[in-house]
């Protein structure tokens, strides 16, 4: 199937994602159901016995312990960031319950004994955890809550010696994998959220790709927030050794509900020598409604290392969810010839508060760096870039380039660029450019005259102005993300 | 096809249109002329639908429907199009897409199904051919970086592509030499049958060498203040507008 899509040339295609916008516009946030199951769940509030009672949970060997105690007690010594542009009241981190699982009967042992009612939620979001019926090319590692429920094409990708399960899974099957890397990127005292991430985190993806293999299908997690007054801690790790590569993709839903829940999450990257890692996220957490009222507080950690020489971290992201986005997807670019990207599209509408960016550190010599940076708000939103190029002494002809835009719908919303730089060795090149530009009336009623009415007509103009962006997704995400940002912007113009 | 009667029409205020009739029927092309201000421009927007103009009067029958009732994208489907005098830029929107998906609204409007991709394809080499553009310039972002010629020829190639029942050309000329006049005038010809017409908004005559109309108007001050075959183009460029002014002048003086 999907050799069949890539053949068609793109006129063909722009047909199927003109109407699956055209179907979209017609819905609000339409994941925001709640699925009825029965949970197992921690009592509100984070003490050591929460940290201990979620380890236990999880059968935790005892380094594991130790490594989330130490964050815990790093964590109370910390204070909550307060230099982004966001604005919310104060977090009470005593009401949040830190660890919720979907009661099943059985432990599943493989993915036909998956409870029904979460098999069906999963189809409801349009993620099938029927091996056959999906698409040949992404294999799934579907989460809700605080734990992982199912992995699909567990056996194909284990003959090549990928091992792509939950990070649970992982820390009992793979512990010395595991050690080795976790917190070797971020570590547990890096901030305030990565280390209550550490303390309390439940569950997330792990994935290693041995020496020189290609993973040959992209692999995927699907997080969905389903209880009540839970808080959402994953934690991604991926190893990508020698001269290996694997593509990564990050979907996310919720519930849609009165009061914010918080996502802490963390994702570390580390990529060898000749190694790539192209990691994609299309973030729809609920928004919260029109008014501001409830919402995902999106405040994430993510940061990946290119190791070894020539290697590439490419981290691509569409955020359309949350009401408050805390995120900075960076690379570290220590290994010579070694490149990172980070390609973002932000949208926010009505109320929705988002602070993000990147962090590039060369470190190498010839490191490069590409920021693509595309900004979209609307409503009363306010939308910041943040970013950081370092170049620290020893990397001889570093290269950076910034490209920053932001689009304006309506006046009652903002759009703001900080950009930072730093650079300590005089043979860098770093370049960055913005620009700010309104959706013009011009433009709506130059496509209305076309027979395109205002709704479809902002779909293009957007879909165009974040193109460069999106077409750094793998097909099946750049049609979900194009129906999304429609969908986001719903009734923000006109 | 198109039967104004009677229209006022302002923007912020002001007076532009002050009562103006005009009725064109299926098979010809009527020419609008007139100087600078005289509310040419203003004609075209109202007749599309622009927000910024209020109507203050008088009616428009296109179809047996009235015109002025239908939003924009509405009366592009009942099959009115404007090639404009300054086409907008959309910046990562080529083309194709954008005429792929203004096609298949107006092909829902009217309640038919969507072309599908190869019946698409196959139109738009089609349009491509009689409008003498190229492949490249449709896979670019919609007029982002086009030339003033190329910018033309693209409303031209949207024209055949939308097949309007009606095509107003406002000032199409305008920017443009006299090749580009001549290829984007041969597109407009090769356009006209006896079902559709065409209302050419110019300020020059010289358009009107290749795209040759059955009448001419000329517009001045809001009201059409004569009529007339297309000799009065070239009686209109030979004498400029002060004749007209004079004779509006003789008019109300009599």
């Amino acid at each position: 199937m999907k050799t069949e899509i890539e053949q068609l040339p793109q006129e063909v295609i722009v047909d199927d994602e003109r109407a699956a916008i055209e179907k979209a516009v017609l819905g609000d946030y339409k994941y925001g159901f709640v699925t009825n199951i029965e949970a197992d769940e921690a009592p509100p509030g984070l003490n050591e016995d929460t940290v201990r009672f979620i380890s236990a949970k999880k059968n935790e060997p005892e380094w594991m312990l130790e490594w989330r105690l130490k964050a815990y007690q790093h964590w109370l010594k910390m204070k909550e960031p307060d230099w982004a542009n966001i604005n919310y009241p104060p977090i009470n981190y005593q009401d949040i319950i830190y660890y919720s699982a979907p009661k099943q009967k059985i432990k599943p042992k493989s993915l036909d004994e998956i409870d029904p009612e979460l098999r069906r939620t999963f189809e409801k979001l349009g993620i099938s955890l029927d091996e056959q019926k999906r698409l040949s090319g992404v294999a799934v590692d579907a989460v809700i809550d605080s734990i992982s429920i199912g992995t699909t094409f567990k056996e194909q990708l284990g003959e090549l010696g990928i091992i792509f399960c939950s990070i649970s899974e992982a820390i009992q099957e793979h512990p010395e994998l595991v050690r080795k890397h976790l917190s070797s990127v971020v570590p547990v005292t890096d901030n305030f959220f990565a280390a209550l991430n550490a303390a309390v985190f439940s569950d997330g993806s792990f994935c290693y790709i041995p020496k020189g293999v290609r993973c040959p299908m992209e692999l995927s997690t699907y997080f969905r927030i389903n209880a009540e007054n839970t808080g959402q801690f994953e934690r991604t790790l991926i190893v990508a050794e020698e001269g290996s590569y694997v593509s990564y993709l990050e979907g996310c839903t919720a519930p849609m509900r009165d009061e914010n829940q918080l996502h802490a999450a963390v994702v570390e990257i580390v990529a060898m020598e000749n190694a790539e890692v192209k990691y994609s996220t299309v973030q729809n957490w609920y928004p919260g409604d029109k008014n501001g009222v409830g919402g995902i507080y999106n405040f994430v950690t993510k940061r990946g290392i290119c190791k070894g020489d020539n290697s590439k971290i490419s981290w691509t992201q569409v955020e359309t969810g949350s009401s408050i986005t805390w995120k900075y997807p960076s690379v570290i670019l220590k290994g010579d010839n070694s490149v990172g990207e980070f390609y973002s599209v932000a949208v926010t509408n009505n109320y929705q508060q988002a602070d993000t960016g990147t962090k590039i550190m060369h470190l190498g010599k010839n490191t490069r760096s590409r920021i693509v940076s595309k900004g979209i708000s609307a409503g009363f939103s306010n939308n910041s870039y943040r970013g950081l190029v370092q170049v620290n002494r020893n990397a001889e002809n570093a290269r950076n380039f910034s490209q920053c835009d932001s689009l304006l719908l309506g006046d009652k919303c903002g759009a703001h660029t900080f950009p930072y730089i730093e650079v300590k060795n005089n043979t860098a090149v770093v370049e960055h450019e913005a620009t700010t530009s309104k959706i013009g009336e011009d433009q709506i009623f130059y496509c209305n005259q076309r027979g395109i009415d205002t709704e479809t007509a902002v779909a293009l103009i957007i879909n165009g102005f974040a193109k460069e962006v999106m077409n750094q997704l793998p097909m099946e995400f750049a049609v979900e993300a194009q129906k999304l940002l429609a969908i986001s912007l719903e009734g923000s113009v006109g | 096809m198109l039967n104004i009667q009677n229209l006022h029409a302002e923007i912020e205020g002001k007076k532009i249109l002050k009562g103006l009739n005009l009725e064109i029927k299926p098979g010809e092309v009527h020419a609008i002329m007139g100087p600078n201000g005289a509310g040419k421009s203003t004609l075209a927007s109202v007749l599309a639908g622009r927000e910024h103009f209020d109507v203050t009067g008088g009616t428009v029958d296109f179809l047996g429907k009235d015109l002025l009732d239908l939003a924009p994208e509405e009366r592009a489907g009942e099959g009115l199009f404007l090639a404009f005098q300054y086409p907008v830029e959309i910046p990562g929107l080529t083309t194709t897409n954008f005429i792929k998906t203004a096609v298949n609204q107006i092909r829902k409007y009217r309640g038919e199904e969507p072309l599908d991709a190869v019946a698409f394809l196959k139109m738009m080499k089609e349009k491509m051919a009689i409008t003498n553009i190229d492949q490249s310039l449709l896979s670019r972002s919609l007029n982002e970086g086009f030339s003033g010629g190329e910018k033309k020829r693209n409303e031209v190639f949207q024209m055949a592509m939308l097949e309007p029942k009606l095509a107003i050309l406002d000032e199409t000329d305008s920017g443009l030499d006299i090749d580009a006049i001549r290829i984007v005038a041969n597109g407009v010809n090769k356009l006209r049958s006896k079902d559709n017409a065409v209302l050419v908004v110019t300020h020059y005559q010289r358009l009107l060498d290749y795209i040759i109309p059955d009448f001419v108007h000329v517009l001045y001050d809001g009201r059409i203040v004569k009529s007339g075959p297309k000799e009065l183009a070239l009686e209109l460029e030979e004498k400029g507008y002060d004749f007209i002014r004079n004779e509006v002048k003789v008019g109300q003086e009599a």
